[in-house]
Parts: structure tokens; sequence; C-alpha cells
């Protein structure tokens, strides 16, 4: 089922007498979710994300504006008139229940007609226990659990009432890292046999652009940006995005463009036709740097990790904003990296400009 | 770690000593006492040993009243006041405004003296030549006869006290289920509504068994102590409990020491006996009952 939100907002009533204006943790939202995709909902910790997921399930009303699940206003409803799958960040397994009879409390609440019969409630556990790989685990309390099976069990009770929507808040947060790469790709494959339109919160990049069809970036109530991972991550619209995608993460110059020439300092970069002449923010992904002795720009090296596959030439810039700039080179070209400066050319589709005020993206021709 | 365990003995020596001394040592002479016939402890001297007290407190129609009594207390007193303050407990987490008031307002019995509690229920409940008071006005109201609520029929008294019981333990239970509600997490409840549980089956499902632990402390140490009643009676029917047929087993105990009829420390020990028996089965059965229904 589609999700569309328009223009919701949400603000919380300020408790501080000192700052007496309201929070506004959601502010506008317009975005339609297609039916049957992974959504990442990203940004960070703060900017209204887990409102964002409250708002859908129905768990928080909106201070304005309209949600719609397929044609029907949900906005008024309740949450357990919505037909939504919730997975918590801390699980929130019933810790008295075993595992069986928590993935089965949502079915026991049905009602009048839609009541099902023990032997179908029985078969409806075991088959969503088997969807997340957990059908042997069925009669154990979640406290004899690790947190990834924990997640599962979270996971299958969502699913096993056959929700319009599945909604999951920082699903992956409480396990390890190993863990986590696992689960995301488990995720991955359950909402892709499941076909339920599902968003996932996080503040993970990486894990967001990995599985997600779409990513929602937002920053301080505000959606950035929308798209694919990829062409949000080759194409931002304004500087947050830029920096809040990628690891490493993009490097930051100080610049100007003068007569369709970038400047970083003295050292003429690049050819940017099209872009005004006006001082300006500069975003290089690192994978955006050729190695070049005479290229146009000279950074003072720090050292060279070795990573296999590829090298990270670290290096400093009397005009870079980050402390260090990382770029991925690949391996072969080691054997020229060496002495007090590296000089370094850059690749025009990997150079982002953006406005020194707004931080909005000014765009340039690349041919 | 094997070596340095005299260490830790060391550490437990203050307490063991006081508890031994002021605990232990009193305990183990109750016991003995309950086995001499006719002790006395101003000469130290008895009859013989055998279970002639136990026979004689067992026989005595006043012991048989104080069980008849306490037992009728504890069975009234502990599920009402536990299931009350369940019910305010949830009222209270509940509601937003005036919550503070009310928290207020159920806790003051806690903090309340005694004599004036006495007292309220004086005005509440005692007939005197000039009024019959303030309940029998009530019963005025709506056409039935007044009752005489501290000198008159058996149930009558036995309301009272428990009313009285009832209502100086509340605040305790209402207190510590109040603080175990609020540490439920809110993601339980949030995870329940989501999936369409009603708020009946939220409560017996979901509630209940997480703020079980806690009531089952209330129960366990409100049995406890109802078995243990006797100043709730003297505040209410005064000390000759015997008369007013309102004694309870610890008064039973008291007035064997110390009372008109008292210096009869073994038959007083072998009423505390059967007290500490009737105590530890009630736990026992307790306990027994918890491992089914309480989730820790």
């Amino acid at each position: 089922m589609k999700v569309v939100l328009q223009n919701v907002t949400k603000k919380f009533p300020s408790r501080s007498k000192k700052a007496p204006e309201d929070v506004i943790a959601v502010n506008d939202f317009t975005f339609e979710i297609p039916d049957g995709k992974l959504i990442g909902l990203l940004g960070p910790s703060g900017c209204g994300k887990s409102t964002t997921l409250n708002l859908i399930s129905g768990l928080q009303k909106p201070t304005g504006g309209r949600i719609f699940f397929g044609e029907d206003d949900v906005t008024d409803l309740p949450p357990e008139n919505r037909g939504v799958g919730l997975v918590f960040q801390n699980y929130a397994l019933y810790p008295h229940l075993t595992v069986r009879k928590n993935i089965m409390f949502p079915l026991q609440n049905f009602k009048g007609e839609a009541k099902l019969t023990r032997e179908v409630m029985e078969e409806k556990v075991l088959e969503a226990a088997r969807l997340v790989q957990i059908d042997g685990l069925l009669e154990r309390k979640p406290s004899e659990l690790s947190g990834g099976q924990q997640q599962r069990v979270a996971i299958a009770r969502a699913l096993v009432k056959m929700p319009s929507v599945l909604l999951l808040d920082e699903p992956l947060s409480n396990l390890d890292a190993r863990l986590r790469l696992q689960t995301r790709e488990e995720l991955r494959r359950i909402q892709q046999e499941t076909k339920i339109t599902t968003i996932f919160v996080t503040h993970d990049q990486e894990e967001a652009m990995s599985i997600s069809d779409m990513i929602i970036v937002m920053s301080a109530g505000v959606v950035q940006q929308i798209g694919p991972p990829q062409q949000v991550y080759d194409d931002p619209v304004n500087l947050f995005v830029a920096k809040f995608l990628g690891t490493p993460p993009i490097n930051v110059f100080e610049g100007e463009v003068r007569e369709g020439i970038l400047y970083i300092g003295q050292e003429a970069v690049l050819q940017v036709t099209g872009a005004a002449d006006q001082p300006v923010t500069v975003g290089v992904r690192p994978e955006g740097f050729v190695l070049q002795e005479d290229g146009p720009l000279s950074c003072n090296l720090s050292r060279v990790e070795v990573m296999g596959r590829d090298i990270s030439v670290v290096s400093t810039h009397p005009l870079c904003q980050n402390t260090a700039i990382r770029s991925i080179i690949s391996a072969e070209n080691q054997h020229s990296v060496g002495g007090q400066t590296v000089r370094f050319a850059l690749k025009p589709a990997k150079v982002f400009l953006f406005r020194k005020d707004t931080g909005e993206r000014i765009r340039f021709e690349v041919d | 770690m094997e070596q340095n365990n005299y260490k830790g003995w060391l550490y437990l020596l203050p307490a063991i000593a006081f508890l031994g001394v002021f605990m232990v040592y009193p305990l183990v002479d109750v016991f003995v006492y309950s086995f001499e016939e006719g002790y006395n402890s101003a000469s130290q001297t008895f009859f013989g040993t055998g279970l002639y007290n136990y026979a004689y407190v067992l026989h005595d129609p006043y012991f048989l009243q104080a069980v008849k009594n306490t037992l009728i207390l504890v069975a009234i007193t502990v599920p009402v006041s536990t299931g009350l303050a369940l019910l305010i407990s949830v009222g209270l987490s509940s509601i937003q405004k005036l919550k503070d008031l009310f928290q207020t307002v159920y806790f003051l019995p806690y903090v309340t003296n005694t004599l004036a509690v006495g007292l309220v229920f004086m005005i509440l409940f005692k007939k005197t030549p000039y009024t019959d008071g303030l309940v029998n006005l009530i019963i005025g109201l709506f056409g039935g006869n007044s009752i005489d609520f501290i000198d008159g029929p058996y149930w009558a008294k036995m309301f009272v006290l428990c009313f009285y019981t009832v209502w100086v333990v509340m605040p305790f239970k209402i207190l510590i289920l109040t603080s175990a509600l609020a540490s439920v997490n809110q993601d339980y409840y949030n995870a329940a509504r989501v999936d369409g549980t009603s708020k009946l089956r939220i409560f017996g499902r979901i509630t209940l068994p997480m703020i079980s632990p806690m009531i089952f402390y209330l129960v366990i140490t409100g049995f406890i102590g109802a078995f243990k009643a006797y100043s709730d009676a003297v505040a209410i029917f005064g000390t000759n409990l015997n008369a007013a047929e309102m004694n309870t087993i610890v008064g039973y105990v008291y007035d064997m020491l110390y009372g008109d009829s008292g210096g009869y420390p073994s038959y007083a020990s072998a009423a505390a006996i059967i007290l500490f028996a009737i105590v530890l089965t009630i736990t026992c059965i307790n306990l027994m009952i918890s491992k089914r229904s309480v989730h820790y």
C-alpha cells in the first residue's frame, strides 16, 4: 500500500518558560512512498525521524496536514485501525511471554468476523517464525534470546498480522557490527518476500544506502532530499546531504568561482562552466581525486593507508574544512605517492559546488 | 579467594552478633518456653515440660476468638486493600490533571498520627450521648436504623476494624504500585496499541504481569502485617479486647504477658509459636502460587 504525507507538521508545546516557542519536530512534510518499496528515513539524531514514524503509525497525531494509506485518509484513525506493524528500537517484546505467545499476541486481538481459530493462529505464527528463521526458538522467553534473535521475533510479531505498512524504528542500532550487516540483508530479503511497504528509520547512512529502494534525508524536521540512494549520493541538492552521505565523508574546501573557473586558494582546479562568479563551498568525494604529477590541487601528504583493493591518501590543505582530506585511489597507483606534497586532478562529476550562505547546490556543466 | 573467607565473616560479625543476641536467641527462648509448663520469669522456674501449654492455648475460648478475628481480618483486608490500591494506582497513572493532589490525598493516612486517626474514626463511628456518629447520620438519611459500631454487634465491630485496617495500609500500597506502574516501559503499551489490543487485555496481559513482582511483595507483606495486627484494634476498641470480642492473636500474646490476666509467659510463647506456624504456612503457600503467576 502506498503511503502519502501531505504537508504534515508536528509541533510540541514548549515546556520551558525561558523558550516559550513550540518545538517543530516535523515541518511541512510532503512525500509519497510507492507501494511495496523499502524506504530508509535517514537523518542525524533529533531531526524528527522517529516522530515521522510515530505519525505514520498513529501513536502521535500531526498538528497539521493529512496522511493517506492508499486512497484512505488515516489522519484521524487511531493506531489500532491503521493496520501497521511497528518494530521498536528496543524491540518491546513482552518479557513474560514466550516467543510463540509474543508473535501470537496481535492475532488474538482480532474481533468479530476477523477472529481466528487456534489452529489458524498457530499456523500463522509458524509461518512468520519461518520467514525470520526463528521457528526453533518458539518456546523460549525473550530473555533467553540473543539481540539478533530478539530483533527477528520483533519483526515476526509485526509481520504476523500482515500489516499494510511495516515501520521499523532504528531496527539495527542495538546489534553489533557483524550482526547488523547480516540482519540488514535479512531485512531486505523479508521485505522482498512479503512485498510489504516498509519504512525504516536510521541515522546510519550506510545502512540506509545499502538496502533501501529509496531514501529520505531529513534534517531539523525538514525533508532535504528524496530519491534512490545512488542518485542522492551522486547528485545531492545541498551541502547537508552531501556531507551526510558517504564514508569516508566528502571533503569540503573553501573556494571561489571566477569566470567559469573554480579556484581553491590561488590554484585553478576545475573548469565549471555555467556557475556564476562567487565564493563557494566545494565538496569533493573521496573517489573524486586523481593522482597526477602536474595536477592542479596540491596538498600536504600526511600518510598513505593501504586497504588492499584501494589505497587511501590522507593529506591536509589549508582551505579544507575537514581535519584531513581522504582520497580513495585504486591500488595500482601507489608507487607514485611520496614526498612532502601530493598533487591531484579532480573528476568533475565528483565535485559539487554549494552557495556559501544557504548551502544550496550550484550546478555547472559537466562534459 | 578461599583463604580470605574469614575476612567476610569479620565484616558480617557486627550484624550477626546483633541479630543473634536480639533476634535469634529470643526466638529460640520463646520456642523453649512454649514447652515449659508454668515458667516463671522472675524465679526462672517451671514445673515440667510437654505440650500442655499448646493444649491449654488451643482450648482457650479467648484464643480461638482471637484466631477467628485474625483470620477474618486477614481474609478481608489483604485482598480488599491490594485490589483497591491497584484500582486507585491505575486511576492515578491515567489522569493528568490534579494527579499530584490526589497522590498527596491518598498518601496522607501514611503520615498521619495514629491517635488523630483514632479520633477521626470516633467521629465517624462512635455513639455518644450527644451524637450517633457521622456514619449513623448518613444511614439515618437513607432511613436505616442506627448501629453501634464500637460496642454493638460483632459484624459491625469487625467492619470498623477491617475498614480501619484497609484505610491505614492502603497508602503504602498505592505508593508502591504507582511507582511500579510508572516504571513499565511505554513501548510495551505502544506496541500493544498498534496491534489493536483492548484496554482490558492490555491491563490483564501486559500491565499485571509487568507489575506482578510488586503485587506479590505487597500480598506477602500484607498477609504478615495483617496476622500481626494488634494496635489497630486497640486504637478503636481500647485495651480490653477480650471483652469486646475483638482480640487478635498478637493481642492475646500481649494479654498473656502483661494484661490484667497476664503473667503467663509459657502460654504467650505457645500462642506466639502457633502464630509463627500459621504465618510460615501461608507464606509458603504464597511462594508456591507466585512461582506460577509472578514474572520477574
